[in-house]
C-alpha cells in the first residue's frame, strides 16, 4: 500500500547541504506493524513526515493506495492525509482549549462531515477509548494516558488506512506506555498499517517488522513481514 | 469545512483569549461609537438650522438693501455712497408680479415700553397685516394689525406673549393703552408663545403699523422686505420680478440684495454637511488604528499557535483553511467590535438628546453603514497578512513549535 522507492531527502542548512534520507525503498502493505529504530539524526522522523505527506522528498517516487503521491499540491495533499492517514504525536498536540470530544471531532469538522453524523462517530470514540466520562475536560484537566487516548482516538476519527505514531510512549511512564501501546496494537487488527517511531527497544520490539536506520539509510530489517 | 463550522471554531479560539478579545472588541467599538456620535452631532448642527429657518415661512424671500457681493466692489462703494433705502412704495411696487403671493414690510428698532409705573426695553417690529401669514406666526389672543393702507400709522399694537405677561400679569391686556416712546398705542391683539426662531423671540416683541414705526423711529427706511412666493415654482421668477421692479424704482440702479430662503438654506446645509463629514472622518481614523491593533494582535496570535496550525494540517486542513479560519476570528472581532460599538454610539445619541432637547441628534444612515462598512473592512483588511502568515507554515516545524 505504501511504496517508497529511491527516495531522498536533503536539506539546506545555513551553506551546507545536510541528506537525511538516502535512496529509501520501502513497502509497507495494509494490516503491517512497523517499528522504526534507530538514534536521533539518523532520518526517521523525516521518513515519518515523508509518509504523512507533511513533507515531500528532494527525489524519487513514493506511491500511495496505488497512486503516486510524490508531486500533490497543498490541497491535494491535505485531502490524502484528511483521508487517508493518522498521526500521534509524543507530545500528544491536543488543542489547549478544546473539550476532549472537541479535540477527537476535530478532523471530521476539518473534513465538512455533518454535524450528526460527527456526534454519533465522536460519541462511539469517545467509548471506545473509555472517554466517555472525560468528554468534556480540557486536556490540561486530563491525565497522560488519557491525553493520549484522545489523540488516538482523534487520529481514528477518519478511519485511516496508515496510523503515524512518533514517540507515542515518549512523554508516558512504562504502565500507561504499554496501555498506549495495546491500543494502537488492535487497530492491526483492523488492518490499519501502524508505523511507530521510537527510541524504546522495548516498543520497537513489539513491531513484526523492525527498521533500523542509520545515517538515512535503512540499514537492518529484523522480524518478519506479515 | 462548512461554514458554521469556521464561525465556530473561530468563536472558541477568540473564548480562548478572553482579555485579548474583549480590548480588540473594546477598541473596535469606541471607533464605531465616535463615527456614530460625531455625525450625529453634525447632523443635529445641520437639522437644527434647516428646522430653524424653515420656520421663517415657506417660499420666503428677502429683500434688503444695499448690494452684497463677494466679488467685485459697486462705484458707489468707493464713493463712499450710502446705498438708497427701501421704502414702503417699493414694496407695495413688489406685488404688481404675478408671482408674489403677498410681502411684508419690515422696520426694526428698540424702544422703550411702559405701562403705568412698569416699563422696559423692547425690539418694536414695524410691518403690515400680511406679516402674520408670511413670517407663519401664529395670535394668542386679539387679532393682528388691521388691513388697509400700509401708509396709515394707527396707533394699535400686538404685543409678544412675554411682554404681555410683564406688563399686564394675569390680565388679558387687550384694549389697554401702553406707551412706546412718546406715542400711546392701544392694545389688540397678543401673540401666542412660540419660543426662539433663528436667534429671534418672537415672545419678546411688539409689532406696530410700519407707518407708524417709520414716525416713532424718524426714519422712512425699511429694514427688510419678506416676500411670499406663490408656489415653489415661483420663487426663482418671483425673485427676478423682484429685482427688476426694484431696480426700475431705483433708477436702473441695482442697489438692492435678493436672497431667497432656499438658496441661504442650502448653502448653511452644504457647509453643516462638510462639517459632519470632516468630523466623522477624524473619528474614522480611530477605526483604522483598531485595524492595526487588530492585525498586531492577529500576529501574535500566530506565532502563539504555530503548533496548532501544524496540527490543523496534520489533521488534513489545507492553506486556504487555515487563512478562512484566521480570517474568521477578524471578521468575528470586528463585528462583534462594530455591533457594540452601535450600541454605545446610539446610548451616547440618547443621553445628547436628553441633554440637549432643542438639538435633533441622530446617527444618519450612511454614516452608520460607513461606520460598519469601516470597521468590517479595517479588520478583514488588516487581517490578510496575518492569516498568510499562517497559512504558509510548514507543517513540520510548526508541529515541532519552532
Amino acid at each position: 500500500m505504501i511504496a517508497l522507492s529511491k527516495v531522498s531527502r536533503s536539506f539546506q542548512v545555513g551553506d551546507q547541504q545536510v541528506t537525511a534520507l538516502r535512496d529509501i525503498d520501502l513497502s509497507i502493505a495494509a494490516g503491517d506493524y512497523v517499528s522504526i529504530m534507530g538514534p536521533s539524526g539518523s532520518g526517521k522522523s523525516t521518513l515519518l513526515n515523508l509518509i504523512g505527506l507533511l513533507d515531500k522528498p528532494s527525489s524519487g517516487i513514493y506511491r500511495l493506495d496505488g497512486g503516486n503521491v510524490t508531486d500533490l499540491d497543498d490541497q491535494q495533499q491535505a485531502k490524502v492525509r484528511s483521508e487517508k492517514i493518522g498521526f500521534v504525536f509524543q507530545s500528544f498536540h491536543l488543542v489547549p482549549r478544546l473539550s476532549a470530544a472537541m479535540n477527537i471531532e476535530l478532523p471530521l469538522i476539518l473534513a465538512g462531515i455533518p454535524p450528526a453524523e460527527r456526534k454519533t462517530r465522536v460519541t462511539a470514540l469517545l467509548e471506545n477509548y473509555g472517554l466517555t466520562d472525560r468528554a468534556d475536560h480540557r486536556p490540561d484537566q486530563l491525565s497522560g494516558g488519557q491525553r493520549q487516548r484522545v489523540a488516538i482516538a482523534r487520529a481514528t476519527s477518519m478511519h485511516p488506512a496508515v496510523l503515524l505514531a512518533d514517540e507515542p510512549t515518549g512523554n508516558l511512564d512504562q504502565a500507561t506506555g504499554k496501555e498506549v501501546i495495546n491500543l494502537l496494537e488492535l487497530l492491526v487488527e483492523q488492518k490499519v498499517a501502524l508505523i511507530v517511531v521510537t527510541h524504546d527497544p522495548a516498543v520497537g520490539g513489539r513491531a513484526k517488522r523492525q527498521l533500523h536506520m542509520v545515517d538515512g539509510k535503512i540499514t537492518r530489517e529484523t522480524g518478519q513481514a506479515k | 469545512m462548512k461554514y458554521l463550522d469556521v464561525a465556530q471554531f473561530a468563536a472558541t479560539s477568540l473564548h480562548g483569549s478572553r482579555s485579548r478579545t474583549l480590548l480588540m472588541i473594546l477598541a473596535m467599538s469606541i471607533g464605531v461609537a465616535s463615527v456614530v456620535v460625531l455625525t450625529a452631532l453634525g447632523e443635529g448642527a445641520r437639522r437644527y438650522v434647516v428646522n430653524q429657518f424653515s420656520s421663517l415661512g415657506s417660499n420666503l424671500i428677502i429683500v434688503f438693501p444695499g448690494r452684497t457681493e463677494t466679488a467685485g466692489i459697486g462705484p458707489g462703494m468707493l464713493l463712499g455712497q450710502i446705498p438708497r433705502e427701501l421704502s414702503l412704495d417699493d414694496a407695495q411696487a413688489l406685488l404688481r408680479s404675478p408671482a408674489i403671493a403677498r410681502i411684508a414690510p419690515l422696520t426694526i428698532g428698540t424702544s422703550q415700553i411702559s405701562k403705568d409705573a412698569l416699563n422696559r426695553e423692547v425690539v418694536v417690529l414695524g410691518s403690515t397685516s400680511d406679516m402674520l401669514k408670511v413670517r407663519h406666526m401664529i395670535m394668542g389672543l386679539g387679532q393682528f394689525l388691521p388691513a388697509g393702507d400700509v401708509h396709515s400709522s394707527e396707533s394699535v399694537c400686538v404685543l409678544g406673549a412675554k411682554i404681555r405677561r410683564e406688563l399686564f400679569g394675569n390680565a388679558s391686556g387687550i384694549g389697554a393703552w401702553v406707551r412706546l416712546g412718546d406715542r400711546r398705542f392701544r392694545v389688540i391683539g397678543i401673540m401666542s408663545s412660540q419660543g426662539e426662531s433663528m436667534g429671534f423671540n418672537t415672545d419678546e416683541i411688539v409689532i406696530i403699523p410700519v407707518a407708524a414705526a417709520h414716525m416713532l423711529f424718524n426714519t422712512s427706511g425699511l429694514f427688510r422686505i419678506l416676500i411670499e412666493a406663490k408656489s415653489r415654482e415661483s420663487i426663482e421668477p418671483a425673485k427676478r420680478d423682484a429685482e427688476r421692479i426694484l431696480t426700475e424704482r431705483h433708477n436702473g440702479e441695482r442697489d438692492v440684495t435678493v436672497v431667497t430662503q432656499d438658496a441661504v438654506l442650502a448653502t448653511f446645509d452644504r457647509i453643516l454637511r462638510a462639517l459632519t463629514l470632516a468630523v466623522g472622518g477624524i473619528a474614522a481614523i480611530s477605526l483604522a488604528v483598531a485595524g492595526v491593533l487588530i492585525m498586531n494582535v492577529m500576529l501574535i496570535a500566530v506565532s502563539q499557535r504555530v503548533k496548532e496550525i501544524g496540527l490543523l494540517k496534520a489533521l488534513g486542513a489545507p492553506a486556504t483553511q487555515i487563512r478562512k479560519l484566521f480570517f474568521a476570528e477578524a471578521v468575528l472581532l470586528s463585528g462583534i467590535g462594530s455591533l457594540v460599538g452601535l450600541i454605545l454610539g446610539e446610548i451616547g445619541v440618547l443621553v445628547i438628546a436628553r441633554l440637549y432637547p432643542a438639538l435633533p441628534v441622530a446617527a444618519p444612515w450612511w454614516a452608520v453603514l460607513a461606520a460598519i462598512a469601516t470597521s468590517l473592512g479595517t479588520g478583514i483588511l488588516f487581517s490578510v497578512w496575518p492569516a498568510r502568515r499562517a497559512a504558509r507554515l510548514d507543517p513540520v516545524t510548526a508541529l515541532a513549535g519552532r
